[in-house]
């Protein structure tokens, strides 16, 4: 009795602090003139006054699609930078574990170096003073005339869309298809009979098989574009804008060497004698690696690991400080054109709790699946 | 992970082999030229390395001009900090340092009394205290290097002198942890008054590496009661108060410091009542990152009360304790002191993201190092360079020194983990 007391007297405190805020905004909002009712979110389709650089978003279009793109170059620098971050940040951790005293103290230096400096100084220095200070396009460097380095970015060879990618993208399900079904054969009967299963080379062989076959059948949908200098701009290929560049390599190293850390503890945190039993039973040096210390230091480093693409996912709102139109400058710019802050920030916080719930809850399937049962 | 092993009595430690001392081309053989492999890495590796080196050696100390941060050192520090007020920051470093390294002292005492009683003592570690200081007297070094300052050194050497003292009374002086801390907060209360008090200069203006470890220590320090009601909550029988503690520990961790920062610098305003004037922008950021910060520490106490025996708890009731003085009496102490490592952590991890608020345009370090290259002495030369790398290694200093510390600490800590 006195425990239900207690707490509708509890929530009765936490809904009246709430009702007094939410009534002092919507007080403050009208006497400003802004909508406070069902109609507070209509400034979403607004048209957004501002143009996004590097990509076909005009000023005309509404807020709703400024923000649509800024969720994709989120999303674009996250995930790049959620791969970059975990190759080089095993790399380190191994290298850290290595018995070569040089590549064992470069690592050490490389982690303590980048873990202890904020990741928004790395990001702004690679922007100023890296990235920005290169030549001006009029004295770009070339390499061997594909690629154009520039302080308007990194341009590279790309595939420029000549015919339909329907057709292809098609084949390219196919293809994957029959891939995942070969993959299932051959672990099976690795399974039945203990021969070698190879299935890495056969899926992949099939995949890219197809993917050839099919490139050439749909009648080539993509041409390899060489980019060409002009006087002001290059043209063809891909550019990596500098603001983007930044911020994807500055979100890389500072989560490698978070995630070296995560990677070195792992191992270290598989026993001892795993690794002894597998010396004893013959395997060799990469064997005992692969097979016997990674999948079990693997199943450790879930966890932590997830929890670091999280702060890297966060940490990408940091593109507001190098100018990339990730979701918070997206937000940031609309506020200074005006439209509602307290509607506009809601909405960002909302659009990165959704972020960050569905990377846990894919994270924690994952994990649930890796743990070990019955302990 | 592993297998477990079921032995009745717990393995005895393997004995280890006698340290053998190599000679210097034993060591490279073993530790740089095992193998073929190995060898071509150590040459690859080391060309790298030494390039590396070699770049950075030369830009600090040929290449760079460093003129712009000797010039610009006192913005640095303390931005627009009114530069007739600038005696009051040094007297409140000097009332800080004493009572500060007072508290340094006593927690060591304390801590050595209890590994004595506990017959672990550690053999005291005098020649490592350097060793331990060394990257926050390299900072000093480096800030007095460019502040050529007469005055300025001669009052950091009063600082550290007077801090020193206080250590030493410290350990001599035997009070209780409750008293230290009351000493320590003295000495706070004491060197903000000095700042702000009759004519002093309020935190609204206060700027550069202060005001980012003023943000810093201050958002920890608001942060952590608040962090421990929510982890209590979180913790709690009670469904209700369990639900608002988790979603608000869920909300504040699953969106980053910038939107926080944002809700800080925008919202605030609307949230109060007519007639209150909006709290100044710096109020405003430390608002957000204590309500940013309290999540984060929530989480690490609520592992830390994880970690506490329920038998403790199961005594404690059979003693007939009530269920407020077992959370105040026997758990909240066990719980906080295996938490400490974490809250260090986590106070570097503040320290490094009060950079963030250079975004909603306060005048902390890095904002600064951005705005005095803008100088007409000094503008379009490239020299943010210069300015981001200073302050790069301003922040490198501080949160690798803490996290050295407080690795230490855990290490000594771990000792008498059950």
């Amino acid at each position: 009795m006195l425990r239900i007391v207690f707490q509708a007297a509890f929530l009765t405190a936490v809904v009246a602090v709430l009702l007094y805020l939410l009534d002092n905004l919507v007080y403050n909002l009208e006497r400003l003139g802004f909508p406070t009712g069902l109609d507070s979110l209509d400034y979403l389709r607004q048209s957004a006054g501002f143009a996004i650089p590097n990509s076909d978003f005009r000023s005309s279009q509404s807020l709703l699609d400024a923000l649509i793109v800024g969720v994709q170059n989120t999303a674009k620098v996250s995930l790049l930078g959620i791969v970059l971050a975990t190759v080089l940040g095993v790399v380190v951790g191994v290298a850290r574990l290595s018995s070569n005293w040089l590549v064992r103290r470069g690592a050490a230096a490389y982690v303590e170096g980048f873990r202890n400096v904020p990741v928004l100084i790395i990001i702004v220095f690679l922007w100023l003073g890296v990235f920005l200070q290169l030549p001006p396009i009029g004295r770009a460097v070339e390499f061997l005339d594909i690629v154009v380095l520039s302080n308007r970015g990194l341009v590279v060879p790309w595939f420029d869309k000549v015919g339909s990618g329907a057709a292809f993208g098609l084949v390219a399900v196919v293809g994957l298809l029959l891939a995942a079904a070969v993959w299932i054969w051959r672990t099976r009967r690795f399974d039945r009979t203990g021969q070698p299963h190879r299935r890495f080379l056969w899926a992949g062989g099939i995949l890219l098989g197809v993917l050839a076959v099919g490139f050439f059948a749909t009648g080539r949908p993509w041409v390899l574009a060489t980019p060409e200098r002009g006087e002001l701009s290059t043209a063809g290929g891909f550019r990596l804008a500098p603001e983007y560049a930044a911020l994807l390599l500055g979100l890389t190293l500072y989560t490698a060497s978070h995630i070296a850390e995560i990677v070195r503890g792992s191992i270290l945190g598989v026993a001892r004698g795993q690794s002894e039993a597998a010396n004893a039973v013959g395997l060799s040096g990469f064997q005992r690696l692969r097979f016997v210390v990674l999948p079990q230091a693997f199943r450790i480093s879930i966890p932590p690991v997830a929890n670091q693409y999280l702060n890297l996912v966060k940490n990408s709102s940091l593109g507001v400080a190098v100018s990339y139109y990730e979701v918070t400058k997206i937000t940031q710019v609309s506020i200074s054109q005006r439209a509602p802050a307290v509607q506009a920030i809601l909405v960002l916080m909302a659009i990165y709790l959704v972020f960050s719930l569905s990377i846990a809850f894919v994270t924690n399937l994952i994990n649930r699946r890796m743990t070990l049962k019955g302990r | 992970m592993a297998t477990r092993v079921d032995t009745l009595e717990p393995m005895p430690a393997p004995e280890r082999p006698p340290e053998r001392r190599l000679s210097p081309r034993e060591w490279m053989r073993e530790n740089l030229f095992g193998s073929w492999l190995d060898t071509i890495l150590t040459i690859a590796f080391g060309l790298v390395v030494a390039w590396l080196v070699y770049r950075l050696g030369k830009f600090v100390f040929v290449d760079a001009r460093w003129e712009i941060i000797e010039r610009n050192i006192t913005n640095l520090m303390v931005s627009r900090f009114p530069r007739d007020e600038l005696w009051r920051v040094w007297a409140a470093l000097l009332v800080l340092a004493p009572s500060l390294g007072f508290g340094a002292g006593t927690a060591a005492a304390t801590r050595r009394r209890r590994e004595v009683e506990e017959g672990r003592a550690a053999p005291p570690e005098r020649a490592s205290a350097l060793r331990r200081a060394g990257p926050a007297l390299l900072l000093v070094t480096v800030l007095l290097w460019f502040a050529q300052s007469f005055q300025a050194t001669l009052l950091t050497l009063a600082v550290g002198a007077l801090g020193a003292v206080g250590y030493f009374v410290g350990r001599r002086v035997s009070l209780s942890g409750a008293r230290a801390a009351l000493v320590v907060l003295a000495g706070i209360v004491v060197a903000y008054l000095l700042v702000t008090a009759s004519g002093g200069v309020g935190w609204e203006d206060w700027g550069g590496f202060m005001l980012t470890v003023f943000l810093a220590v201050g958002g920890i320090l608001l942060a952590f009661p608040f962090g421990v009601l929510l982890a209590l909550g979180r913790r709690s029988t009670l469904p209700v108060v369990r639900a608002v503690c988790v979603a608000y520990i869920e909300l504040f961790r699953g969106v980053p410091l910038i939107a926080v920062l944002f809700m800080g610098a925008f919202m605030i305003g609307f949230l109060l009542p007519q007639g209150f004037d909006r709290p100044s922008l710096v109020t405003r950021a430390l608002i957000a990152l204590v309500l940013f910060t309290a999540a984060y520490v929530a989480e690490i106490v609520r592992g830390g009360l994880q970690g506490v025996p329920t038998g403790q708890i199961e005594a404690a009731q059979a003693l007939g304790l009530s269920p407020v003085r077992i959370t105040i009496r026997i758990v909240m102490p066990q719980a906080l002191r295996t938490v400490i490592p974490g809250l260090v952590g986590q106070f570097i991890s503040l320290f490094k993201d009060t950079s963030l608020v250079a975004i909603i345009g306060l005048t902390e370090l890095l904002n600064v190092s951005r705005n005095i290259t803008a100088q007409p002495d000094f503008i379009a030369q490239g020299l943010i360079i210069e300015t981001l790398i200073f302050a790069a290694f301003v922040y490198w200093t501080g949160a690798y020194w803490m996290s050295r510390e407080s690795q230490r600490l855990e290490r000594r800590l771990g000792l008498g983990e059950r």
